[in-house]
């Protein structure tokens, strides 16, 4: 029950097999094993529609149902130093980038993005757990840098979603270096008196839990996400003992005091748009549809001298 | 005086100089003390040898040589008038790190650093360096006291990285170092760091978001350890010697990458072999680190760490 098991394996098996699946029409649930159809399962936001699992869901895909009606605006994250150590294990650093964006088709492992939840502006960034796992470099610190500056500067909130295995071995120092880095881009919201908000989605570990993914004002995990410093496997070699199950779990770290909320996917939104707007002072959000605009009554004409006025009528209601 | 394993050769030379005298002692005729000092000679050349060009990888095993001054050493030597001041307030006193007040040149500052123990008792005392939450949950405590009393901070880095436990994953190990991490960043006084030894991912950050960082020559400061890389990158944990070379860790990359101000060289040989230069020589990186900044005020210094690690990383290594 460890998330190589768990995560990796059935990714790495989805990458083989996926060629034989025409069009990839239907995905296995990585936990009940039910065969899903690909858009019913998009539909339900990568979650289980039988066991209620869920499974990775990219930045761009989670914020076409984030925003309202889909539409939001991306905050341009500045390029970093390309390779800055000259980075070479069995591949060249290069290299693995660029079959990371061949796979994706992202350009790196965040996504920020400005525009509307529940008619409350916002700014989210979105971690890409499918994007070299995730990992935070310069480029992920450029990005919550760049975040945080753009909420500071529209006086908006912040809206988090993690998702990584830790910092990118391949930038080395430089890597461990966005955690004092984002911490300082947190610091910027939290100066500016700006609502912070962390979502912790599977699997958030290593230095980006230590850093702005445990400083949130407001802590909502995703169902069974992974979420600790040093993952279950380094653990138990460490005290050479088993774990207990549900060890390091969302629902585990919600009993010992380190999250707020556990939410599933589906009632995310909502729950972010309550919170947000109490955080802000601003009236309950109206929910569905606006009433149609009312139109703008009609200047009476001064020849017109019945006097009467029409009824306000329906229009005020 | 424990060997590491590049420096057999030099162990055999020693060795056999020891020897001969000890022969010499035992006979009084013989007169070995030419060819001893022929010996000690070519011993005293190969070290200098041997250090000259350490690899990545001996760097590693010379900043994890048990012999090597630890925090412990630093603050009996450098410091005067040190009271150790223990807990977290929450759950309990990590002896993973120190920390407390004591005087520096008479200037009154607040002390942390991680110990790692110097032998098997105090080794599993200290945990071998590793800190659990309440190790970083006490040293914000100490920066607390250190800000609202106006003391400056020097924290002394020595870590294989923060303790992965049970315990320390369900008591918040993230939080703890977030927080630790966000707290050096918002003190309004001067914070200087050295690392003296290993300077191990996350458990390092938590102590070292300074205004000013100082690495001793042969100490390492990186994201993972070597082996832990290899085994993940190279699926080989065997392979750290090609990892240690691949992260940059040692002081002289970290010091063209910008990560930090200062090298402190350590005597031939590495500081194992002349604990107390080495700590006279930190000392007074020390006081002149702080000298630099004593006079600025909160908020000048305050930035002053801020403008510093949001511009880390801007300029790679030039090929």
């Amino acid at each position: 029950m460890n998330w190589i098991s768990n995560y990796v394996r059935p990714k790495i098996n989805s990458l083989f097999s996926r060629r034989d699946v025409p069009e990839n029409l239907w995905t296995k649930c990585d936990n009940c094993g039910t065969m899903l159809f690909h858009r019913e399962l998009s539909e339900n936001l990568n979650v289980c529609t039988n066991c209620g699992h869920h499974m990775g869901i990219t930045p761009r895909e989670r914020f076409h149902a984030l925003f309202d009606g889909g539409i939001f605006t991306e905050v341009p994250v500045p390029a970093p130093l390309a390779d800055p150590l000259h980075f070479r294990d069995q591949k060249r650093y290069p290299d693995r980038m660029k079959t990371a964006q061949k796979s994706t088709g992202e350009t790196e492992a965040m996504l920020v993005a400005e525009g509307e939840i529940g008619r409350t502006p916002i700014v989210a960034a979105g971690q890409d757990f499918s994007f070299m796992g995730g990992s935070m470099g310069m480029y992920v610190g450029n990005a919550i840098v760049a975040a945080a500056e753009r909420a500071v500067a529209l006086k908006r909130p912040l809206i988090l979603f993690s998702a990584a295995g830790g910092a990118r071995m391949q930038e080395g120092i430089l890597s461990l270096m966005q955690m004092p880095r984002t911490t300082v881009a947190v610091e910027m919201l939290k100066e500016a008196g700006l609502p912070y908000i962390v979502v912790l989605t599977h699997p958030t570990t290593g230095g980006v839990t230590a850093s702005y993914a445990m400083l949130g004002d407001v802590h909502i995990a995703e169902p069974n996400a992974l979420i600790c410093f040093a993952g279950p496997r380094v653990i138990e070699q460490t005290i050479r003992e088993k774990l207990p199950e549900g060890f390091q779990r969302a629902e585990y770290l919600l009993d010992h005091g380190m999250l707020d909320r556990v939410t599933n996917r589906k009632d995310m939104k909502n729950e972010l748009v309550t919170i947000l707007r109490m955080l802000l002072a601003l009236p309950p959000e109206v929910k569905g549809d606006l009433p149609a605009p009312t139109p703008e009554p009609e200047t009476v004409p001064e020849a017109d001298a019945s006097g009467a006025p029409e009824p306000a009528g329906d229009a005020k209601a | 005086m424990q060997y590491l394993d590049f420096e057999k050769p030099l162990a055999e030379i020693e060795g056999k100089a020891e020897e001969l005298r000890a022969l010499a002692r035992a006979n009084k005729e013989m007169d070995v003390e030419k060819e001893a000092a022929a010996l000690d000679k070519k011993a005293a050349d190969l070290l200098v040898d041997l250090y000259k060009d350490l690899t990545p990888w001996r760097k590693c095993q010379v900043a994890r040589h048990p012999d090597r001054p630890h925090c412990q050493s630093y603050i009996e030597a450098l410091f005067t008038d040190y009271t150790p001041l223990a807990g977290d307030r929450n759950f309990a006193d990590d002896h993973a790190v120190m920390g407390g007040l004591a005087r520096i040149d008479d200037r009154p500052v607040v002390v942390i650093g991680h110990e790692k123990g110097n032998d098997t008792q105090s080794r599993i005392e200290r945990n071998f360096g590793m800190a659990r939450p309440e190790g970083y949950r006490k040293a914000i405590r100490l920066m607390d006291l250190a800000d609202r009393f106006r003391l400056p901070v020097v924290t002394l880095i020595d870590t294989p990285g923060a303790y992965p436990g049970k315990g320390a994953e369900e008591r918040g190990q993230s939080e703890a170092i977030a927080r630790s991490t966000e707290k050096c960043l918002k003190i309004g006084v001067p914070l200087v760091s050295v690392v003296i030894g290993e300077g191990g991912s996350g458990g390092a950050v938590a102590f070292a978001t300074a205004n000013r960082i100082a690495m001793l020559e042969h100490s390492i400061y990186s994201v993972i350890s070597p082996e832990g890389c290899a085994s993940i990158l190279w699926k080989d944990a065997e392979k750290m010697r090609e990892a240690a070379e691949a992260l940059r860790l040692t002081a002289q990359d970290l010091e063209k990458l910008g990560v930090i101000d200062r090298i402190i060289p350590e005597p031939v040989g590495g500081a194992q072999r002349d604990a107390q230069a080495t700590i006279a020589s930190v000392g007074k990186t020390i006081t002149s680190m702080l000298n630099e900044l004593v006079d600025l005020s909160p908020e000048k210094l305050i930035k002053d760490r801020r403008d510093k690690f949001l511009g880390m990383g801007a300029s790679g290594l030039a090929a």
